[in-house]
């Protein structure tokens, strides 16, 4: 109902002129700004975090949150949701920490099997109009299952090339950042400039009328798993790159963190709207709290606490710029 | 005889109880018939606490799509925490310290439906930022520090009755009490009108926002309830006391036959869903299956069960 709403709303922003700064630019601009103010605000308490080696620090664990964002973002983009994607996330760390390193034809095998399934997933939710939320609550099962079988106790070990790539010297700016920064353009190209992408957005926010115009739903829905599915994947491997060793509940968290992750950078739950742009951002942003809230001295009690609060403050932000917007 | 038969077939909630049951032939037949008895017991007394977190939970799920109480773990423990230390193991203090519970529960509530009216925030976004600060209080509040509860709460909790706990029975009341809530009463119906067409509820003068907010409120304090008599059960409150019951007090919902989508709810299915759940686990332990086949053959059933049970009708 309020997809709807905002969508029809977004149209008519666009044309407002007059106003000092339109909503609408205001909105889309957001998710920049929440991460400006947190690195100002971390410059300002621990300026020896402005420098190639400390923002190397801050920012190494956000290339894997990221990757895992933007494939929860894909889920989002055809209205549904992904509950499984921080299980999965550990899964695919646990191949990438032992098949991948012992038999590397074994574990790219198992990696585009874990695809597979996804593509399956979206094939099975479309054809039986099944809820996704349970759906992927029982996969969340099966994966987390699946990486105690593999790896019982933590351990394993990182391919030496994917730690060469993690670790990568790149010069003047940090890997971390230029990785961050690919992520958003390829997705963002392929999603928002191509004419497929449009499809694969417009399946989200209108389903009849893009099936009507001869799509079929069903590939656009397996797509988008499949998709969810590979930036999972490369999730898991850039996160067994950064750790070296991998165990089931590395990345659990994540998939919290993804869903907040792409609704902080302006993703909305129905409707097709997404931005990948916006979807890095947030998870970055998201991905600076924790050294924001420590650099702060603030009780390690009160840091999920305090990380729930930011998540709100930004939230009720865009609150109030949709209903400036709406306003106008 | 036979009417009888396809009548019960065609309700939602048949396939969670016919599960259940299976899956208690199995694992008896497996032990060829030994301990039927105290596995049943086991499962009526772990299924209570999932149907008291699950009657909120639906009635949350049943407002319609993105509505979701994703907080009831961290509720749970924030309550159990306050309500154990200032019970600190005296029984005089019991009521209190339920009446403190359900405060915690309904403070929860307001404070989770006011981020959803006032800010807009998507139910699930704001249920979720808000657990972290619940979850964040429980901590600081206490630590991690276990309290005992008071005897006789462990003594009422844990109790018996013929091979019947009795905290499960009083949960049975609660839910039949529910049943008639949603079906007899006009709050009830405002929540399954709401669910199916929320711009339709609200031309026909329902009170959109008042039923919804009593309906997070509602689901908050019966996390709150279900985190206090937990904490008496299981000998204090836990800090990750209420980490399974995100998941599963969605899959008890689902699993018992309640749309996912809203509008529909049934309250049966979800004591169906509840001991399926719990003599799952148990049939794969007693089958000698380790944690990993445990939990991939419970993802496996989980989804099986919901594709065979087949997606709510196509509301579009």
């Amino acid at each position: 109902m309020t997809g709807k709403s905002m969508t029809g709303r977004s149209m008519t922003g666009g044309s407002v002129s007059g106003a000092l700064v339109s909503p609408r630019l205001m909105r889309s601009i957001l998710p920049a700004l929440s991460l400006t103010v947190i690195l100002i605000a971390i410059f300002y308490l621990q300026p020896r975090a402005m420098s190639y080696f400390g923002l190397n620090l801050l920012l190494n664990l956000a290339v894997p949150i990221a990757l895992a964002t933007i494939a929860q973002m894909f889920v989002l983009c055809v209205n549904d949701l992904d509950l499984s994607i921080g299980s999965y996330v550990s899964f695919c760390a646990c191949i990438a920490a032992t098949w991948l390193n012992d038999t590397p034809l074994l574990g790219v095998a198992a990696l585009l099997g874990c695809i597979a399934v996804y593509a399956a997933l979206g094939a099975l939710i479309h054809l039986r109009n099944l809820p996704s939320i349970v759906v992927t609550l029982g996969m969340s099962f099966v994966w987390a299952g699946l990486a105690v079988l593999l790896l019982p106790t933590p351990g394993g070990k990182a391919p030496e090339w994917i730690r060469a790539v993690m670790t990568l010297k790149t010069p003047y700016v940090p890997f971390s950042i230029l990785a961050a920064i690919a992520i958003a353009m390829i997705v963002h190209f392929a999603l928002m400039r191509t004419a497929y992408g449009a499809v694969l957005r417009g399946a989200g926010g209108n389903p009849r009328s893009v099936a009507r115009a001869g799509w079929s739903l069903l590939k656009v829905k397996m797509t988008m798993f499949a998709l969810a599915g590979l930036f999972g994947a490369l999730s898991g491997l850039a996160l067994v790159g950064l750790t070296t060793s991998a165990d089931a509940n590395i990345a659990l968290r994540y998939t919290l963190l993804s869903i907040a992750g792409a609704i902080l950078g302006g993703s909305e739950f129905v409707g097709g709207r997404i931005s990948p742009v916006g979807a890095v951002i947030g998870a970055i942003t998201l991905a600076l709290t924790g050294s924001f809230l420590s650099f702060l001295r603030i009780s390690p009690d009160w840091q999920i606490g305090a990380q729930g609060a930011i998540l709100i403050i930004v939230l009720a932000l865009r609150a109030v710029i949709n209903r400036a917007e709406a306003r106008h | 005889m036979p009417a009888i038969v396809s009548r019960l077939l065609e309700k939602p909630w048949i396939w969670a109880y016919v599960a259940a049951i299976l899956v208690w032939i199995v694992t008896i037949s497996f032990t060829a018939g030994q301990g039927a008895g105290q596995v049943l017991t086991a499962a009526f007394t772990f299924a209570t606490f999932f149907v008291i977190v699950a009657i909120g939970q639906m009635f949350v799920i049943t407002l319609g799509p993105g509505n979701v109480d994703l907080s009831i773990p961290a509720t749970m423990t924030l309550a159990g925490t306050v309500a154990t230390k200032i019970m600190d193991t005296q029984d005089s203090m019991i009521l209190i310290g339920l009446a403190l519970a359900i405060g915690v529960g309904i403070g929860v509530g307001i404070f989770n439906y006011a981020l959803i009216r006032l800010l807009r925030i998507p139910p699930i976004i704001a249920t979720l930022s808000s657990s972290f600060i619940f979850q964040s209080a429980a901590i600081a509040y206490n630590r991690g520090l276990r309290i005992k509860p008071p005897p006789i709460l462990a003594d009422f909790t844990t109790s018996v009755v013929a091979g019947i706990p009795v905290l499960a029975i009083c949960v049975i009341g609660l839910a039949v009490l529910m049943h008639v809530v949603l079906n007899r009463t006009v709050y009830g119906r405002s929540v399954i009108a709401i669910g199916q067409n929320p711009r339709g509820a609200w031309l026909a003068g329902i009170p959109v926002d008042a039923t919804r907010f009593a309906t997070y409120v509602m689901c908050a304090v019966f996390a709150a309830l279900c985190g206090y008599l937990f904490s008496g059960f299981s000998g204090g409150a836990a800090l990750n006391m209420g980490q399974e019951y995100l998941l599963s007090s969605i899959a008890v919902v689902v699993i018992g036959g309640t749309s996912v989508a809203g509008g529909f709810a049934n309250v049966p299915g979800l004591w169906g869903a509840a001991l399926f759940l719990f003599l799952l686990v148990t049939m794969l332990n007693t089958l000698g299956l380790g944690a990993g086949y445990r939990l991939v053959m419970t993802g496996l059933i989980i989804i099986g069960v919901i594709t065979i049970a087949g997606g709510q009708k196509s509301s579009r």
